[in-house]
């Protein structure tokens, strides 16, 4: 047997096969340590538009922008990003329907080391839940694809953003450097 | 009123200018609105179904933008977008700069105040220049429009010409001339149509 029938796939690389299966060409982020393999892939990958932002908000701007343009994004940040959003969600993204795929790497809680990211981490779902966007936690590589897939569709149907929170134990998460 | 020291262009009016603009897009270009008296005037110059309004949001329209001519590199774009507005996210200039879209235009009202919100002097008023900071971003194509016909020539030659520009124009502290419907599902929808981005209704 060789390598790659033996080899697990990685949750990037179910990530990328999702967002492809999906047509959602535009990725925007601001870059995160645990979501780096994620965008080498992405960038690596003609299918899509790859490109950082100064902000987590200018790249939910360029998203809207493409969707209202025909054409389907993503924005990928991690948890301190996810917080500079509240006023560009509740004012453009939501009153608009939008449906912008929010993936945030979960910083702040299972191991984290530094206290300003494990108090804006208890910010996120009492917003999301507040402006009543449905958000996942994702914990498990075999529940990756189904909760992506559905979401995303969902999202396009109901024309209404959807936020991707992608616990340390599905990436790893970033561990303190000792 | 602080004397605005970084350049010695004619002070002109929004709704004017923006009629100017408005009035020489003959191919569907679409323009976004930013937050305030930018989207207001361009609603008081005929509701094209390719103007997005924006309600919210506040320094979005130039990503909102970029966002559109990614989707669409045939389609020119348009971001209008206050001083306030611009220096609240002056990164996205940055990022424009780095994709460098052939089909983006940007064009910055200067009055050097937050005229909504009570006409609270900007930094642009005293000690910020704004061409200079997009140059400085590295939009090379920048400039300031010396009066009503070097803003007409500026306009011209962005919508033809090939990578993105940004025109600021200095004006006066008249309010806009109408108010934008408020309602965001309504000028998304048909922005979305305008654009083709959805079938047009019957």
């Amino acid at each position: 047997m060789s390598d790659s029938q033996t080899r697990t796939v990685a949750w990037y690389e179910t990530v990328l096969a999702t967002l492809k299966s999906n047509n959602v060409r535009l990725i925007t982020y601001v870059p995160d340590k645990v979501l780096t393999p994620l965008i080498k892939a992405l960038h690596a990958d003609a299918f899509f538009t790859t490109f950082a932002t100064t902000r987590e908000e200018e790249a939910l701007g360029i998203v809207t922008g493409a969707w209202m343009g025909g054409m389907r994004g993503a924005v990928l940040m991690q948890t301190s990003g996810f917080a500079t959003l509240p006023n560009a969600l509740a004012s453009l993204a939501v009153p608009c329907q939008i449906p912008a795929l929010l993936f945030v790497s979960e910083r702040g809680t299972l191991g984290e080391f530094n206290l300003g990211q494990a108090m804006v981490c208890k910010t996120m779902r009492p917003v999301l839940d507040a402006l009543g966007i449905e958000n996942h936690t994702i914990t498990r590589q075999d529940e990756l694809a189904f909760i992506l897939d559905r979401s995303i569709k969902q999202a396009v149907a109901t024309q209404a953003p959807v936020a991707f929170i992608l616990s340390p134990l599905l990436t790893g998460g970033k561990v303190f450097a000792s | 009123m602080i004397e605005i020291s970084a350049h010695n262009a004619k002070v002109m009016n929004r709704f004017d200018l923006t009629k100017r603009v408005v009035d020489k897009l003959k191919r569907d270009e679409a323009v976004i609105g930013g937050i305030g008296n930018a989207n207001f005037d361009l609603w008081a110059c005929g509701q094209r179904p390719q103007n997005f309004y924006m309600l919210g949001s506040m320094g979005l329209a130039i990503p909102i933008a970029l966002g559109v001519a990614i989707a669409q590199p045939k389609r020119h774009v348009l971001a209008l977008e206050g001083d306030g507005s611009l220096l609240m996210q002056l990164g996205c200039l940055a990022t424009v700069a780095q994709r460098a879209p052939k089909n983006l235009t940007m064009i910055i009202w200067d009055n050097g105040i937050y005229q909504i919100t009570g006409s609270q002097p900007t930094a642009s008023a005293a000690t910020a220049d704004l061409i200079a900071i997009a140059r400085g971003a590295g939009i090379a194509n920048s400039a300031w429009a010396a009066d009503e016909d070097d803003f007409d020539r500026l306009v011209a030659a962005a919508l033809h010409g090939g990578g993105p520009s940004l025109i600021a124009a200095r004006i006066d502290h008249k309010p806009a001339v109408a108010t934008t419907d408020r309602d965001p599902v309504q000028i998304r929808e048909r922005f979305m149509r305008g654009l083709g981005a959805k079938p047009s209704a019957a």
